[in-house]
């Protein structure tokens, strides 16, 4: 606190002070409510029969219908479940195969000297920014004459084989701030380069492969415009695909229902933001994609 | 980035002595071979990917759009024909306002609030953490159906905006299935997910070294004159960045535009985006050529943009040091 000669003097200052920060509060608690808000409406809405929703802007479901729920679950022709358990075999075979395949490459980009490494580095980088829009014709080509549409395979394999740059980009920031002395001693003690792949440097890079994974995740889950177009048989549908024939099949009538698996679509990416803030924050802040 | 700029190679070992020197190189350059034959071996499934993923069909679209394909039976070359085809195609003309439109109508405004909220935040706001993540949310989740879903509601005839609007006594239109508004409410959602760029203009403030600011206010600067002169200037290359970024994502949006006109890009063609144009080409008249020469428009439009801002960088970005 302040010694008595200056509290006199400060008293006013740091009373205006203190009022400003609180407008900023106010100011700013005001903004993320209004941001939030038809995210909270649509939480509270799945809870609404639908001709309330269509007339009621409150928060407050007072007409509790969870029956929204169970009726959204059966109205495809699969169970929800189905496509949920769709959606968590593309996600899971997205995220190993990042891990595996970017790591690797990750892994010769960081550490290894090679002949023309700088070329393909940038061509690496050059790949991120590849829309995928311009591939996909060929692509579609190349998987149905493999026979894989309709199947997961086109959505996880090109993971595999570390078509998502970025994430090679992100290790390789990792991995070159590690310290060498560690690979040196090993390489001393007789290791080879994949001893010390998988020994030193994967055990240490856990914060980016966490980064990863998080950020394949949320993506994948996200990701409508390759599931739409490689899984077109309602047994194969994701979650985003299944919803999209929800929303064109049902009228006016079934929102009820659609706000609830709209929800539980979002749910799991939620969860993930919540248990994984700390790397996402850090992930988009030093690499800078959202 | 930064740090991907700063290192550079190591410096080479220091001479071997003149005896040994023979031996050691002939070692070296064994090793030297093992080692690329390794990093080859770690790269194997990355060069698979870049020819049968990412740089093969990009190269394979480019000889689709010269030819007449729809999957079934042989594509016949035709030369130019596409890319004629495109100069007289009103469809593709609408697609292609609609997308700038909403390109340059949605980042300027994004990044505009995105920075304004991080100068905010960074002035010592109590509950950072909090307040960040509640901004950054809407970032995570824009992208998904379920966002889209929603907004087709909130912004429907009946919708949320208009029973707020009611409580006013106002009448709104339904906003997405009016040819005149259903853009607009596609470009309010984009601007939604202002929170990403607003995290990486926080982490930009945040290196502005503090004495600047100190020394401007021993010269008794305000605080526009500060913004103007010190925060914006030495943002700039984060601007930029962030802009780069913005432009190549707002290309590329196709979700949104996809739900919330039910796929056609209605009404009359309002949301036509022009990915959703080059997906009922592809996918749903199976024109591949076309949409391959659509594909190979879309990379020379993003790409020229992309240059474009590069060169232009280096009349407004300032790189400190």
């Amino acid at each position: 606190m302040a010694t008595d000669t200056t509290a006199p003097a400060r008293a006013p200052r740091e009373r205006s002070d203190r009022k400003r920060r609180l407008l900023t509060h106010i100011g700013l608690i005001a903004f993320g409510l209004v941001m939030l808000y038809p995210l909270l409406w649509m939480v509270s809405s799945s809870f609404k029969p639908t001709s309330e929703i269509f007339r009621e802007p409150g928060l407050i479901p007072w007409n509790f219908t969870p029956e929204n729920y169970s009726e959204g679950w059966t109205a495809l022709e699969y169970p929800f479940h189905h496509y949920l358990l769709n959606s968590a075999m593309v996600v899971g075979g997205s995220i190993v195969g990042n891990l595996i395949g970017c790591s690797m490459a990750a892994y010769a980009f960081a550490r290894l000297e090679f002949r023309g490494k700088r070329l393909l580095f940038a061509v690496m980088l050059a790949t991120i920014m590849l829309p995928i829009h311009v591939v996909i014709v060929p692509q579609y080509i190349l998987f149905a004459q493999l026979d894989w549409i309709n199947t997961f395979y086109p959505l996880i394999v090109p993971k595999l084989l570390a078509t998502d740059g970025f994430f090679i980009f992100l290790m390789v920031q990792f991995i070159r701030g590690l310290p060498r002395d560690l690979d040196e001693a090993a390489r001393i003690d007789g290791c080879g380069h994949v001893r010390i792949f998988l020994r030193i440097i994967l055990p240490l890079s856990m914060p980016a492969l966490a980064t990863t994974a998080i950020f394949t995740f949320i993506w994948t889950w996200n990701d409508f415009f390759s599931q739409l177009i490689f899984l077109t048989r309602p047994d194969m549908y994701t979650v985003p695909v299944a919803l999209r024939t929800f929303v064109d099949s049902s009228s006016q009538t079934s929102w009820g229902p659609l706000f609830a698996m709209s929800v539980v679509a979002l749910g799991p990416v939620f969860g993930f933001f919540l248990a994984g803030q700390r790397y996402l924050v850090k992930g988009i802040a030093t690499t800078g994609i959202k | 980035m930064s740090a991907l700029l700063q290192r550079g190679t190591r410096p080479a070992s220091p001479a071997a002595p003149a005896a040994g020197r023979r031996r050691t190189a002939a070692r070296g350059t064994g090793r030297r071979k093992r080692e690329s034959l390794a990093a080859y071996g770690f790269l194997a499934p990355w060069f698979l990917g870049l020819a049968l993923i990412t740089a093969g069909p990009l190269l394979a679209s480019l000889y689709f759009s010269f030819t007449d394909y729809n999957l079934i039976g042989d594509h016949e070359v035709i030369g130019w024909a596409n890319y004629e085809r495109m100069l007289d195609d009103a469809r593709l003309h609408s697609a292609l306002r609609v997308t700038f439109v909403y390109v340059f109508v949605s980042v300027p405004l994004q990044l505009a609030l995105a920075l304004a909220l991080a100068m905010v935040l960074d002035r010592g706001v109590r509950g950072l953490a909090l307040y960040r993540s509640v901004y950054y949310l809407p970032s995570l989740l824009g992208g998904s159906v379920a966002i889209a879903i929603l907004w087709r509601q909130v912004f429907g005839a009946e919708g949320l905006v208009n029973q707020v609007l009611a409580l006013f006594g106002v009448q709104g239109p339904g906003w997405v299935s009016h040819p005149d508004h259903a853009l607009s409410t596609l470009i309010v959602l984009n601007v939604w997910t202002f929170g990403a760029p607003m995290v990486i203009f926080l982490a930009g403030l945040r290196q502005v070294p503090a004495m600047y600011y100190e020394a401007a206010a021993v010269d008794g600067a305000g605080p526009v004159h500060r913004f103007v002169h010190i925060t914006l200037p030495m943002l700039t290359p984060i601007i930029f960045f962030n802009l780069v970024l913005q432009i190549i994502n707002a290309f590329q949006t196709f979700t949104q535009a996809f739900i919330v006109s039910g796929g056609t890009g209605g009404p009359s063609d309002s949301t036509l985006f022009y990915t959703l144009y080059l997906y009922q080409e592809g996918f749903g008249a199976f024109h591949m050529g076309y949409a391959s020469a659509m594909a190979w428009l879309l990379l020379m439009i993003i790409g020229g943009f992309t240059a474009v801002n590069f060169l232009a960088s280096k009349f407004w970005v300032f790189y400190g040091d």
